[in-house]
């Protein structure tokens, strides 16, 4: 122990800081078999089993997505894929890739597992708050599961559920399915909410001694973030939620302007379908950073440690963050542009919306700053995190095309929209999210998975998932609506589109089947992966550093660890080797405060 | 919308005043050692005081509460501007309610502060007061709901209406889930428990209640047509 360390804990004491050995004394324990294994309150266990419903129910919306692409490849082909069961594929796809899947693996999943690992605490601050929140998220997927039983099926509204078609008679799923996917929302917004308290209230109040807010790993800026960010637009969802469920159970007319249906008039007058829009949007853009910050951090850390440097400008990567978290709050009209608004509102959201590309940028250049001269190592994970940084550039690129009210005006009904958010929010978090479980997996099991099997999965993923959106771009400027059921003749469209359909549904069948490879390799390195000690990668983040791997409840032992530097120690000057991790003393010498 | 603009604006200055307490302008990742605190510029490290993590969620709770209700203020105000809007008369059942709601909240308020002394049975009392008068304001908006009914104010008739009850409905919502965490708190008081413990828990109770009240006040404004000016200034400023 240095002088230096010795006078920063005769500060602590002086100021009555905690002592840094934290006794398990108010640690939740279980004692029945059911409360460890099912009702269980540990974060890291609550992860699993919110990643492994997420994933499964995810399995579903990749079915619904073949559903689409076999209807767009071959009109006509399928007796039984009728116009009514493609809009409930259209519906069901999106919507359980976008909050079934995505926000529940991202928060649910990494955000419970690597939260309190990470900032070096015993668990969540409610750990019982954090078990109900998965409890209510599986209930939620159980009622939306429920509306492919009941009369009518699913609703075929679309994801964004606009009034007054959800709720009319004519659209799949208007009689039952429409409900249940409103209350399914209204319960995965209820228990977001339980998890998302915890995983802020954590960030704030349970970081080990040492772990100050610039030192933590942009792992947990980037959830903690996303954390916030939910917490302030899910309420959108669920207020739009609750009032159509009036306009659909009561007959109230909040979003039900007066209308004819089917030759009689309906009982509704004046209701406004815009608003329900400046709702949904409120929530739906929003959601896109909900997706992309917890990937933005992961990758952060992934890139950093695979190439073995320190992340190039940690401070403004933390800013940028905050920053489009604060921007993405105030773009949703872009969403709206062709529902007839003042054209101020159109200037002001354009402002906004390219002005994210600034934070946005400065964050793409970073990481290829943290990539420039470094000993960059070609593993799986890293594979995948350069895959997101290639893939969300041109996602990005696309997006300002878009941003643009006169240019989104004309592309807004065609595939160039679906293209653009597909590889914005579909395929860059996806790739993030296999990455990261490559990357942490030796961690939640003890054994590495296996990496010639999953270069492979990388490379058809990767390779596949460009075959299947790039073209789309093509059949977008080309003038393919989206959307439609069958294309009929459309007078502008060569006969290569429909080529080039049957090219598209080629790959995205092959890519959805290759994900079986990655699911062998989960399963079969249980047993058979190699054992990984306990940080294969040599990472300098907390949650390498425990006592056993996978770690036991509590996480860290009989002490916390003490922090004493950030998470980018890599390649340090002088260093025993060539990390540092975040809890081991100052070397002699070195500089302390 | 612009009532969500305010409502940025207000939890934006929080997050900035809690970012600059925690010490998120030091440059720690520079640093080396056992940075416990934040430094201050004399030199001297200081430690944010710590709050018990309850009340910080409580407080984030609040954060997300409050931005449902703005929500709904915004749809209130957007939807109102269309020739259809015909505003329910208020039961004048609504006085009473509230005059319940504020002997609730103050009576919270009197608990907490008999907690700070220790003062057993008061508290005791204090809380079942609390409890009893927070029941009848969720009783007395039934009935206000029965007479609007009664009087052939569906909320399927007109709009207002239906915002009338879908306001009162979340609200009420919101106090019986307080009421949820109250009981837990009374259960508390009758058993030998940390005082700390205690006394946190009806200070929490306390905080939950007076936002419930102030969010009651402003939406009974609002139902009485008192905000029709701040809504139409609203409309002015983004359409």
């Amino acid at each position: 122990m240095t002088d230096a360390t010795m006078g920063d804990a005769t500060v602590a004491e002086e100021h009555g800081v905690p002592p840094a050995e934290v006794p398990e004394l108010d640690l939740y324990h279980a004692h029945t078999w059911l409360g460890k294994y099912v009702f269980s309150q540990d974060a890291k266990y609550i992860a699993i089993q919110y990643a492994g419903t997420a994933i499964a129910v995810g399995l579903l919306g990749l079915v619904m997505s073949w559903v689409i692409r076999l209807q767009l490849a071959f009109p006509g082909a399928f007796s039984w894929l009728d116009a009514n069961f493609y809009y409930q594929a259209v519906t069901m796809h999106g919507m359980i890739m976008v909050v079934y899947l995505l926000t529940a693996v991202l928060l649910g999943g990494f955000g419970n597992y690597l939260i309190p690992l990470m900032v070096g605490a015993r668990d969540m601050v409610f750990p019982f708050v954090n078990m109900l929140s998965y409890w209510v998220f599986l209930l939620a997927v159980l009622v939306l599961l429920a509306s492919y039983f009941v009369p009518g099926g699913p609703t075929g509204a679309g994801w964004t559920l606009y009034p007054p078609q959800a709720i009319m008679t004519g659209t799949p799923g208007h009689d039952g399915g429409i409900i249940l996917m409103l209350i399914s929302l209204g319960l995965f917004i209820v228990g977001f909410t339980m998890g998302g308290l915890n995983y802020v209230v954590t960030v704030l109040q349970a970081r080990t001694r040492g772990m100050t807010l610039m030192r933590m790993p942009l792992t947990v800026w980037g959830i903690f973030a996303a954390a916030v960010l939910a917490l302030l637009a899910f309420p959108g969802l669920l207020v739009a939620a609750i009032m159509m469920l009036f306009d659909r159970l009561l007959g109230t007319s909040f979003f039900m302007p007066a209308l004819v249906e089917f030759g009689e008039q309906r009982n509704t007058v004046g209701g406004s379908p815009i608003l329900f829009q400046h709702l949904f949007w409120f929530f739906g853009h929003p959601e896109v950073y909900i997706v992309a910050l917890p990937a933005f951090g992961i990758v952060s850390d992934i890139i950093a440690t695979h190439a073995r440097k320190n992340i190039f400008g940690y401070r403004m990567m933390v800013w940028a963050i905050i920053a489009i978290g604060v921007l993405s709050l105030i773009v949703w009209g872009h969403h709206m542009y062709v529902s007839g608004m003042n054209p101020w509102f159109g200037f002001f959201f354009a402002v906004t919306t390219l002005a994210i590309a600034v934070p946005t940028a400065l964050k793409v250049y970073n990481w290829v700053l943290t990539l420039w001269r470094a000993d960059i190592h070609f593993t799986t994970p890293m594979l995948f995190a350069l895959g997101f940084l290639v893939t969300f550039v041109n996602g990005g690129l696309t997006g300002l095309y878009l941003g643009n009210v006169i240019v989104d005006v004309p592309l807004s009904g065609t595939m160039f929209v679906v293209a653009h958010f597909h590889m914005v929010m579909g395929v860059a978090p996806i790739l993030v999210i296999l990455g990261a479980i490559y990357h942490w997996y030796p961690k939640m099991t003890g054994r590495m998975m296996d990496e010639r099997l999953g270069k492979i999965h990388f490379w058809v993923t990767f390779l596949g998932a460009y075959a299947v959106f790039f073209p789309m771009h093509y059949l977008g400027v080309q003038g393919v609506p989206r959307r439609f059921y069958e294309l009929g003749d459309l007078s502008w469209l060569p006969p290569s589109a429909a080529a080039l359909n049957v090219f598209i549904t080629v790959a995205a069948l092959t890519v959805g089947a290759a994900q079986a490879i990655f699911f062998f390799n989960v399963f079969w390195s249980l047993r058979h992966g190699k054992p990984s000690g306990p940080n294969p990668w040599r990472s300098t983040t907390l949650e390498w550093q425990t006592a056993e791997t996978p770690p036991g409840h509590g996480n860290f032992g009989p002490k916390l660890p003490i922090v004493y530097r950030w998470a980018y120690a890599y390649s340090v000057p002088g260093a025993p080797e060539d990390f540092l991790p975040q809890n081991a003393p100052p070397l002699k010498g070195e500089h302390a405060t | 919308m612009s009532v969500m603009g305010l409502f940025f604006i207000f939890i934006a200055s929080v997050v900035v005043l809690w970012l600059a307490r925690e010490g998120v302008m030091s440059a720690n990742w520079l640093e080396e050692g056992e940075a416990v605190g934040v430094a201050k510029r004399s030199g001297r490290v200081e430690l944010p005081s710590p709050l018990p993590a309850a009340k910080v969620g409580l407080a984030v709770f609040l954060g997300v509460a409050l931005c449902v209700f703005s929500l709904l203020t915004a749809a209130y105000f957007m939807r109102m501007d269309t020739p259809d809007w015909q505003n329910p008369p208020l039961p004048r059942i609504l006085w009473l309610n509230t005059a319940f709601l504020v002997a609730s909240s103050v009576a919270l308020q009197w608990a907490s502060f008999a907690a700070a002394h220790d003062d057993a049975t008061r508290l005791r009392v204090l809380l079942k007061i609390a409890a009893a008068t927070s029941g009848c304001f969720l009783l007395g908006q039934l009935w206000a709901w029965r007479d609007l009914i009664a009087e052939g104010y569906y909320a399927a008739s007109n709009a207002a209406n239906a915002f009338f009850y879908l306001l009162t409905a979340v609200h009420g919502l919101h106090l019986l889930g307080g009421l949820v965490a109250l009981a837990r708190t009374i259960d508390k008081a009758w058993r030998p428990v940390e005082r700390a413990a205690l006394q946190t828990s009806v200070e929490l109770c306390a905080i939950y209640w007076h936002f419930l009240l102030v969010v009651w006040l402003a939406m009974f404004a609002m139902l009485a047509g008192e905000m029709n000016g701040f809504g139409a200034l609203c409309r002015r400023v983004l359409s």
